[in-house]
């Protein structure tokens, strides 16, 4: 509340006003869909912002319940649209771990090398949909050109360009096309020096440092406490990556890979030297940091790509046999979770023995973040709330399911 | 500290409270009576060697056959299962908590299954338990804004449940 006199924001002081409920959304382009912000402002001030979720449910927990899991599969690609693949991957994970499967070694890289290549794109857009956020058009083109690249690997890998259905319980549907591998590496070694473009266009233009380093503060115990995860979690400089720390059947699909978790370390960020340094007026868990940990998952990822390359092109054998459409589920119930993009997305199935479950149960990565907000954006401009709800990188699609 | 250790350490601290557990399940399981809940999740999240400081996930799972041929062999009794998915950040470590409810409080339909709000110990239970009474109708009682979080506020009945009916008509919008 703007009430003490000493807040250098208020310039005016004999102003008498009143608070002002001010919509936002749900059709407001920057709030990433169809998210309403209802807020309580006084003048320039926010005092509360409440979200409204619930314009995009469609009810997909009920449709998992009345088809078998396999399915479910493209009803998955419509939670997070921007990385189909990385859910995909959630929930075959899940049903694999009810049924005790083991995958071959070559379903497993290339399993790796689908999501972090999801994941490449995925930040993309999260990054240039940031800079349209903050009033910046062109860095939207610039990763939209390069995202345009990934869709057409995807698009040759499984013909579809956002709804993959390409990762499925017992492997993937099909091998990569003869060639891919070249072409990915390929589009691998053009995008490096493109990230560079991406540094000086928004990590160290001043205008985007003055708009997102201390703004929208957000503490690791908060995070923790509102089970924010993710870029979101490891901005706030928690050191936590499921990929590293998840379950055992999730951890050792990266066995063997050489990643270090993006996540400051007295001040530094793990490699920084090549990448420009932090800001001196950004705070640890503030918009800047968890749009700084998204950009150098991008580097992270494109490293995990390479390294998945080599080692399915030494694999031979089975990139994992899909099992039956209508294959019997074992009693009993699983959980797991996995690092997507936004955050970490867990599947839960319940199964009573049947072929279809009994409940199929998605934890949302965006969900957890968005409830944050309210938090976040007390006391801040009005001009900072889409700046602070850009940064959490939300996804409606996958929040209302 | 293994399994068994863990579940003995619990049962001396909250004794009845903790009714059924399950090691031998692909995530390990423990239940415990809702009037038990609070003082339990309090204390998995202070201990310093547990710290359960995060909770993942919370789902209703609604045990019910509504084909009177299939329930006799569908082999459990009609209930609603509240279950907690908790992890510590700080040992690495996940947790499953599962509360069984009735499917209607005193056996009456309508009368929402009542268990504690976790939420004054974890803020993501802020939204999830919102979500769990819209779609599954479970009240969690002393959640301080316990309202329809994703369906429409004058939605009637719970999507969820297996003997949820979809409306025939929605403010003038035709249903099935």
């Amino acid at each position: 509340m703007a009430t003490q006199t000493d807040d250098p924001r208020i310039i005016e002081f004999d102003v008498r006003t009143d608070e002002m409920l001010v919509n936002m959304g749900p059709q407001h382009p920057s709030t990433h869909g169809v998210l309403r912000l209802v807020l309580r402002t006084d003048g320039e001030i926010v005092s509360e912002a409440t979200p409204h979720i619930g314009y995009l449910h469609r009810c997909a927990e009920k449709i998992g319940e009345n088809l078998t899991p396999r399915q479910w599969i493209p009803y998955t690609d419509r939670m997070d649209y921007l990385a189909g693949m990385n859910m995909n991957l959630g929930w075959s994970l899940a049903v694999e771990k009810l049924m005790n499967l083991e995958l071959p070694e070559k379903a497993r890289h290339l399993r790796v090398l689908i999501a972090e290549m999801n994941r490449i794109a995925s930040h993309l857009v999260g990054m240039g949909a940031y800079g349209l956020d903050l009033g910046t058009f062109s860095p939207f083109l610039y990763a939209f050109r390069e995202r345009e690249k990934i869709l057409d690997l995807f698009e040759e890998v499984c013909g579809a360009r956002l709804t993959y259905s390409y990762i499925t319980v017992g492997g993937a549907t099909a091998d990569l096309p003869p060639g891919w591998l070249q072409k990915c590496e390929a589009f691998l070694d053009q995008l490096r020096p493109v990230i560079d473009e991406y540094h000086a266009l928004l990590t160290t233009n001043a205008i985007f440092v003055r708009r997102t380093a201390g703004i929208g503060v957000l503490s690791a115990e908060k995070a923790i406490d509102y089970g924010c995860t993710g870029p979101v979690l490891r901005g706030s400089g928690v050191d936590y990556d499921l990929r590293r720390d998840g379950e055992q059947r999730y951890t050792e699909m990266y066995d063997g890979y050489a990643f270090e978790v993006i996540v400051e370390r007295d001040g530094h960020y793990p490699k920084d030297h090549d990448y420009p340094p932090v800001p001196k007026t950004a705070v640890l868990g503030d918009c800047w940091h968890r749009f700084y940990v998204r950009m150098l998952e991008v580097m992270q990822a494109m490293d995990l790509v390479r390294q998945a390359i080599d080692r399915y092109s030494m694999c031979s054998g089975d990139w994992g046999t899909p099992v039956k459409l209508t294959e019997k589920l074992p009693k009993g119930d699983a959980y797991m979770e996995t690092e997507c993009p936004r955050g970490q997305m867990g599947f839960y199935i319940v199964s009573n023995g049947g072929s279809i479950p009994l409940r199929a149960r998605a934890r949302s990565s965006s969900f957890c973040n968005l409830s944050v907000t309210y938090d976040l954006c007390r006391g801040c401009l009005i001009a900072d709330v889409p700046a602070i709800v850009g940064s959490l990188d939300i996804v409606m699609g996958e929040i209302d399911r | 500290m293994s399994g068994h250790e863990f579940v003995d350490r619990l049962k001396k601290q909250f004794g009845d409270a903790i009714t059924t557990v399950n090691l031998e399940a692909i995530d390990p399981w423990i239940e415990v009576k809702p009037e038990g809940l609070l003082a339990l999740c309090r204390y998995l999240r202070d201990e310093p060697d547990l710290r359960f400081n995060m909770l993942n996930c919370i789902s209703g799972v609604d045990y019910f056959e509504p084909d009177e041929k299939k329930a006799a062999k569908a082999g459990f009794e009609p209930h609603i299962e509240v279950v907690y998915h908790l992890s510590s950040i700080v040992h690495k470590t996940t947790l499953v908590l599962k509360v069984m409810l009735p499917r209607w409080k005193d056996d009456q339909p309508g009368n929402l299954p009542e268990v504690p709000s976790v939420s004054s110990i974890w803020s993501t239970a802020d939204w999830h338990e919102p979500e769990t009474f819209d779609l599954m109708g479970v009240h969690f009682s002393d959640h301080p804004d316990l309202r329809r979080i994703l369906c429409p506020e004058d939605w009637v009945g719970h999507a969820l449940r297996k003997d949820y009916e979809m409306p025939l008509e929605y403010h003038g919008i035709r249903g099935r």
